[in-house]
């Protein structure tokens, strides 16, 4: 029966203990405790959380610059190719160009020659003509030197006179 | 990966706490064996005309409060340590004096200063009413075991206020594991995770108080204060203000006039309810009482099996047997802090659930 009395003295002692140790537990060891768990275990999980969306940055990240430069090579083929239309055009257009302006001194050439070869078959003309006249008249001279010939000859232009 | 190493430190850490464990449970029973064969030469020497060995005796005397620390009699010689009694009569006031002054130094119970002390009690020879609030053998304990468990969680909050975010070492990993496993296991699952949080600091309390006093309990010398009724007493009415002045409608509802049950039944429901918030209690004190004593009592019986049939030979067997229960007893301190947390939890639970069916 002793056993299952409870002692007055001891309910005392446990009760002040008891809370004394509530207290000062609860104050200094279980209030820090649970916190910084609390703080730990929340670190943890936006660390985990944080790596997770570093991650999936990363990778839309490298998307991007993938298609960065995939565009900026598309650009840079785009640039090339014009430059070089350009440039063919340019070369095109100066060959055409100089084309142009050699047939043009061509036919500045061509025109300057007809023009000196006429002037020169002119003057040759002139030239023959008055060589011939002078011949004519030389030959004429020493044709018509005696006078049957001259007879002959005015024979010779009336006969054809008479014919027309 | 640092998660991994932690566990295996974890792991290791709970080896060696086995091994303590065997071995504080080897050393026990050798000193408890030891510290019965001395009583009993003792009881023998001092009472040799009777010479027979009461078993009855030892056992209730050594799960019984004292008001001296007794750890062991050889011969005429007894280590035993005074402890200060404190009393207060009407007539004499309030009187402090040590426990050796009952004995003489023949070791035999004398009245002191207007008192005697019979069956470990306290009486005025007047007859007056006394009042004892001596530091009783339990009463030290009790004692030692808030000190060790101030100087051992205080220590353990200042680490981790000192690095708050750093994986725990020494004591801190031993410990930091139980106190998760409290609020895992215990708070969060009986009471939610909505109000869990303001119980902590009790349900930790409680858990590590009874945890550690059983454990204290069970060293040699040691003495069984969560085994004795006043002290299971004080818990459960502690438990029983908590969750009664933590009740909200619902919880009381349930008792008053349980929903869905038709009107005459709670003529007999409501008794019955309101039996059991005085019952939850009793049953919590009822059990780590028991529990504990009967823990000791088998310890102790076991031992003083060859003190009965006075054959050492009989130690080859009984030896290894109260280790086995010693082991079982170890077992038993955790399981029975758990469960006193984990009731106390679930009547918490109860009584704070809020409305939702």
């Amino acid at each position: 029966m002793e056993l299952i009395t409870p002692d007055l003295g001891l309910i005392f002692w446990q009760l002040l203990v008891f809370g004394i140790l509530f207290f000062l537990l609860a104050k200094f060891a279980w209030k820090p405790i649970i916190q910084s768990l609390a703080e730990r275990e929340q670190s943890i999980d936006e660390a985990i959380k944080l790596s997770e969306t570093t991650r999936a940055e990363m990778a839309e990240l490298k998307a991007g610059n993938e298609q960065l430069i995939a565009s900026a090579r598309a650009e840079r083929d785009g640039l090339i190719k014009q430059a070089k239309e350009a440039s063919d055009a340019m070369i095109a257009q100066a060959k055409l160009d100089a084309q142009t302006a050699a047939n043009q001194e061509i036919e500045k050439a061509r025109v300057a020659f007809e023009q000196e070869k006429a002037s020169a078959v002119a003057s040759i003309r002139r030239e023959a003509a008055s060589l011939s006249l002078d011949l004519a008249e030389k030959v004429l001279k020493s044709q018509l030197k005696d006078k049957a010939a001259q007879e002959k000859l005015v024979t010779e232009w009336m006969s054809d006179v008479k014919l027309s | 990966m640092p998660i991994k190493t932690f566990l295996k430190k974890m792991y290791f850490s709970n080896i060696i706490l086995g091994l303590l464990f065997s071995f504080s449970s080897f050393s026990l029973v050798a000193n408890e064996s030891a510290n019965v064969s001395e009583e009993a030469t003792a009881l023998a020497v001092t009472k040799t005309e009777s010479t027979k060995f009461d078993p009855g005796k030892l056992i209730l005397h050594h799960i019984a409060d004292e008001h001296e620390w007794h750890f062991f009699t050889v011969g005429h010689f007894h280590a035993t340590l005074p402890l200060p009694c404190i009393v207060y009569t009407a007539s004499a006031g309030l009187q402090v004096f040590s426990s050796s002054n009952f004995k003489n130094e023949h070791h035999e119970e004398i009245p002191y200063n207007g008192f005697v002390l019979e069956h470990g009690k306290i009486h005025a020879e007047n007859g007056e009413k006394v009042y004892d609030i001596s530091i009783t053998k339990n009463v030290a304990s009790l004692l030692i075991s808030a000190v060790l468990l101030l100087t051992i969680f205080i220590g353990i909050g200042k680490k981790y206020q000192e690095n708050p975010h750093r994986a725990p070492k020494g004591l801190q990993s031993m410990f930091e594991p139980i106190i998760i496993f409290v609020r895992d296991e215990i708070a969060k699952n009986n009471i939610g995770e909505k109000h869990y949080r303001r119980f902590m600091p009790y349900l930790l309390t409680i858990f590590f108080f009874i945890w550690f006093n059983n454990m204290l309990g069970l060293i040699p010398g040691g003495a069984n204060v969560t085994g004795n009724i006043a002290v299971t007493l004080v818990l459960a009415i502690i438990a029983f203000i908590v969750t009664n002045v933590n009740g909200r409608s619902t919880y009381w509802t349930h008792i008053f006039a349980m929903p869905g049950v038709p009107k005459w039944m709670l003529i007999i429901l409501t008794p019955v309810e309101i039996v059991g918030v005085f019952m939850k209690p009793f049953s919590l004190m009822v059990r780590l009482f028991a529990n504990i004593t009967a823990g000791h009592i088998i310890l102790l019986s076991l031992v003083s099996l060859i003190f009965i049939f006075e054959n050492a030979a009989l130690g080859l067997a009984v030896v290894p047997f109260s280790l086995f229960m010693n082991v079982i007893e170890l077992i038993v301190a955790f399981i029975q802090a758990f469960i006193f947390t984990m009731l106390v939890s679930n009547y918490i639970g109860s009584a704070v659930e809020e409305h939702h069916h």
